[in-house]
Formats: C-alpha cells, structure tokens, sequence
C-alpha cells in the first residue's frame, strides 16, 4: 500500500481536532465564556511555535512574531488565571 | 531531537491544551486547567527550541530576548487591566496572533528550505496554497480586531490622542460604537474577496513574494472594512468571531509548517470561537450573516411617539431600599450598563446587606449581557459575588413569578417584553429575561433614551415598575445607605 500523503495525514488530526473542539467547548460553563475567550486566545499563541523555527534561521519576522507572541503567552495565560482566581462560592 | 520524538511532544502539548478547556466546565476545576494550558505552552516551546536545526548561541540569545521582551509586557497587562476592559484586552491578544500568523508566513515563504516546504527546488503548491490562506485569515483577524479594540475602548488616553494629531479625525469615528456604512460596502467587501482569490491562484503559481504582500496588504483592508459597519451592542458575536478566526489562521499556518501542535490548537480555538458565535447570535435571535453584514442599531431609531400619554413611574432610592429590606426573594439583573459605571462592587454591598437581612438574592444573567460572553459573571466574580448565586437565563427565568423584586441595573433591551409580545418589535423573538413577572421591578436608568436596539422598553410603563432615574453606581451605593439605615 501507497504512504498517506502528510497533507492527507494533517487534514485527518485537524477534523478530528474540530469534532473535539466541539464536545469540549459545549461542555464550557456560560459562566466562564470570557475564561474560555482568553485562555483559548492563549493556546492559540503555540503559532510561536512557526515564530521560533523562524528566528532561528535568522528571520527578522521570526523575532517579531516571537515577540508578539510571547506578549500574548504571557499576557492571557496570567489574566486567565487572575480572573478564575476570583470565582468563588458562598463561605 | 528527532522528528518523531517532537512530534509526541507536540501532541501532548496539545492533549494539555485539551485539558485547559475540559477545565472550564466548572469553576472549580478551572484554575488547573489553565495551569495545564501553560504547561503545554510550555512544552511546545522547549521542543521547538531542541529541534532547531543548525542550533547557535546567538538564535538562543534572540529567542530569550524575544520571549522576555514580549512576555514582560503582556504580564505586565494583564497585572494592571481592569476586568472591565476585558472585550478590548482580549480583542487586542486576537490581533496579535493574527499579525504574528502573517510574520511566520512571511518567513516560511523567505525560508522555504529551513521549513521543510521544498520539493525539487519550489515550494509545494499545496504549502503555499496553506500559506495564503494563514496569511489572508491572519490578516483579516488583525486589523478585525484592532478595529473590534478601538470601539470597545471608546476612547484613547489624552496623551496618545495628542501624539496622534490630525490623524485621530480618521481614528475617531472608527472608534465610535456606531456603524460606519460604506456606500456600496457589500460590493466592495465581494471584490475584494474575489481579488483575494486571483492573488491565492497567482501565488501558488509564482511563488511571488510582490503577489504575497499584495494578497496580505488587501486582507487587512478586509478586516477593517468587515468591522467597521458592524455596531457596538453587536461586538460580543463580534469579538467570538474574531476568536474564531485567530485559530483557523494558527490551524493554516500548522499546515504550512506540517506542525500537529499548531493544527490542533488552530481547530480547538476556531471551533470555540464558531460555538460562541453562535450562541450570541441566538441569543439576540440573530442571523450571523446579518451580524456580519452589519448596520444594525442604525436604523431603529423611529421611536413611535404615541408614548406620549403613557407614563412611568419614577421613584427614590428610599422606596426600593425599603421594599427590598422587606422582600423575600430579589432578583438582580446587570447589564453593560453596569460595567461603564463601575457599579460592581456597589452591586455586591446591596447583595451583601440585603442577604445579612435574610433576603435570597440572586443574579439573573443573559448571554448577551455585556459586550463579550460571560462578561457578567467575571465583573460579579472581581465583586467577590459567589458564583453559586448567579444563574444562567434559562436556569432562572421560572423563578421571576416568585420574585418580590427585581432589580434590573444597566441592561435594557434583554428584559424587553416586547420581544415576546409585540411581533413589530424589531428585537421580536429574541430571548429575554421574564422580568416583567416580578411583582416589582426596580430598573436603574439615566435617562427616558431607548436602548441599542433603538427601541422602548415596554417594561417602563408597568404598572409595576419604578424607575429609579441616575447613575447606576451612585443609585445603588443611595440604595445600600437606606438598606443599611433601615
């Protein structure tokens, strides 16, 4: 048998990533809509991932990105948690 | 590290990222998915930095200067924002991502070698078929989401706006919660779209740096020209859309790179985003497409003037202070209203002072509350009110026919009973809280002006409505004084 193409095989772990997405998002409390916006904002900054193979051969865009990246790593990571510490229930 | 190796790390990195949103089912589990989430991140970076190819002191001290430069100032944010500027934080992180999804592009593209993408010399069609698209969506998310930032900030620090000089007379009215309507904006967005596409084909074909920019400087004229017809009560479908778009950009870019970690992350966060989307979009009994065609809230202003002769009934701090000491069951219901005027933490005294009497208070909060999902619940949770007392619409609208009171302060058209018994409404059909079941209702206005939606509030002539006139923080810091003297 012929190898999968690599596309095929991405395109694969992307659906199913979606289909995951899906559960475990409906599964969210609405009370923590804003908690999910920002820490979803934060994985979403893994592109420094694309960043760091850049900056690593150089490229002044891999050190930008790296950059802004690191800003939104840091930044939504620490304001998530900030807000979930305050969710408290009754003492 | 071998190729195979890195990629079982990224896939546990994206199991952790997996886990930080299973967190949130529950705010008691929430803290430690965030905390997986960051271990995760974690993770992606150390492999990264392993795996590079030709690894050199000097890429390392970039990569640290990098890192710490970046992630000083986003700790530095997110230690000093306010909770109430959460919608125009968390807009401004989305247009980051999307820059940053353009940046890796752009370096694929002048590197093609070092990222894995060349065959025979050229890079493969199908790399940079995935390339543009990252590209375009990046873009579109970036300047979407400056633009989603300016009119949720509203207004920029004196300071700036002086820097900023003459140019703030174009700045301005981008800011401005209302819509800005472009003659023939339909047309212009549907042209650009489709030159969008010719550049996507002449890219593939040429491999052209020029093409590049050219597809990536009209993508962020799309984004611009998407956001600004789009108005203010709209941007919570608004900012979950943008959410949506930053991880389809990620996801576009994993492609390019052939990196699972990226590609997972990019659909987890661009399934998320469509969620909230859609359920906003419910929520005000919306179809996306007409959210996103923008405009609304412009053209509701005919206020029908046979409300001459109806009268409200306006009433003192005094009066609804006395009636809730002695009240059994209240109901509070917050708006955005709320937030502009800081009146959380006054929110939580008379919740405090009513509860210490004996009062079951509890919140009441629509999904559409605020300008970002859940922005509610977190501006009630920085009050310190415990979690377990605020209700999601659907759990409490049963029990507004048992309430004594219901305290409605700063929302409008999501108590509105013309939704649900005036078919010329133009919100008709949109869910709303049954406020209007109450045996009374305290409803905490500035002043007789309609809502976003441009339109009256039927509520306001009940029989069993008082309106209490003023500023929502002042009222009710004048309703926790009565309480307290009572």
């Amino acid at each position: 048998m012929e190898a999968i193409d690599p596309a095929v095989f991405n395109l694969i772990i992307f659906v199913l990533a979606i289909f995951v997405g899906y559960y475990v998002v409906w599964s969210v409390t609405p009370a923590l809509h804003t908690p999910l916006m920002s820490v979803t904002n934060a994985i979403s900054s893994v592109i420094v991932v694309g960043a760091l193979i850049a900056l690593g051969v150089g490229s002044v865009f891999g050190f930008v990105a790296t950059m802004l990246a690191a800003v939104n790593i840091f930044g939504a990571f620490a304001v998530t948690q900030r807000m979930l510490s305050m969710y408290k229930k009754r003492s | 590290m071998g190729v195979n190796l890195a990629s079982i790390g990224y896939l546990a990195a994206a199991i952790c990222f997996i886990l930080a949103l299973r967190g949130l089912s529950h705010p008691s589990t929430a803290r430690q998915g965030n905390v997986y989430g960051m271990a995760g991140m974690a993770l992606a970076i150390v492999i990264t930095l392993v795996s590079f190819r030709e690894p050199s002191l000097q890429a390392y001290l970039l990569v640290a200067v990098g890192l710490a430069a970046g992630g000083t100032v986003g700790f530095i944010i997110a230690k000093r924002i306010q909770m109430t500027a959460m919608p125009q934080l968390v807009a401004a992180f989305h247009s980051l991502v999307g820059l940053a999804a353009v940046f890796v592009a752009a370096a694929a593209l002048m590197n093609p070698g070092e990222f894995g993408i060349l065959k025979d010399g050229q890079i493969k069609a199908l790399s940079l078929f995935e390339m543009g698209i990252g590209t375009i969506v990046g873009a579109v998310t970036f300047t979407g989401s400056v633009i989603a930032f300016g009119k949720l900030q509203a207004k920029l620090p004196q300071g700036v706006e002086n820097a900023l000089g003459p140019l703030m007379g174009v700045i301005r009215p981008a800011m401005s919660s209302k819509p800005i309507l472009l003659p023939a904006r339909h047309a212009i967005n549907i042209g650009i779209g489709v030159a969008l596409v010719v550049l996507l084909i002449l890219f593939m074909t040429t491999e052209s740096a020029v093409v590049f920019w050219a597809m990536t400087f009209l993508a962020f004229a799309l984004g611009v020209l998407l956001i600004i017809p789009i108005g203010g009560a709209d941007m919570p479908v608004v900012v979950s859309m943008l959410n949506s778009y930053s991880g389809w950009a990620a996801a576009g870019i994993g492609f390019t790179l052939n990196n699972q970690a990226l590609i997972i992350t990019g659909a987890l966060v661009g399934s998320s985003g469509a969620i909230l989307s859609y359920i906003m979009c419910k929520a005000m009994n919306r179809h996306f497409v007409s959210v996103i065609l923008g405009g609304f809230g412009e053209s509701g202003a005919a206020a029908a003037d046979d409300d001459m002769d109806r009268t409200v009934k306006p009433g003192s701090a005094d009066d609804a202070a006395f009636i809730m000491a002695n009240a059994q069951n209240v109901i509070i219901v917050p708006g955005y209203g709320m937030a502009v005027a800081q009146a959380q933490h006054a929110v939580r005294e008379l919740y405090q002072n009513l509860v210490h009497r004996g009062v079951n208070v509890r919140f009441a909060i629509h999904p559409v509350a605020g300008r970002m999902p859940g922005h509610m619940n977190v501006l009630l949770a920085e009050a310190q009110v415990p979690y377990d007392v605020v209700f999601e619409m659907e759990d409490i609208n049963g029990e507004f026919q048992q309430a004594d009171v219901a305290y409605v302060i700063g929302a409008n058209d999501i108590t509105n009973p013309a939704a649900k018994n005036d078919p010329q409404s133009p919100i008709f059909g949109m869910p709303v809280l049954d406020v209007n079941e109450a045996k009374a209702v305290f409803f905490v206005k500035r002043s007789m002006a309609a809502g976003y939606a441009g339109i009256d509030n039927t509520l306001f002539f009940q029989d069993n409505t008082m309106m209490l006139f003023g500023d929502a923080k002042k009222m009710t810091e004048e309703i926790v004084k009565s309480v307290e003297a009572a």
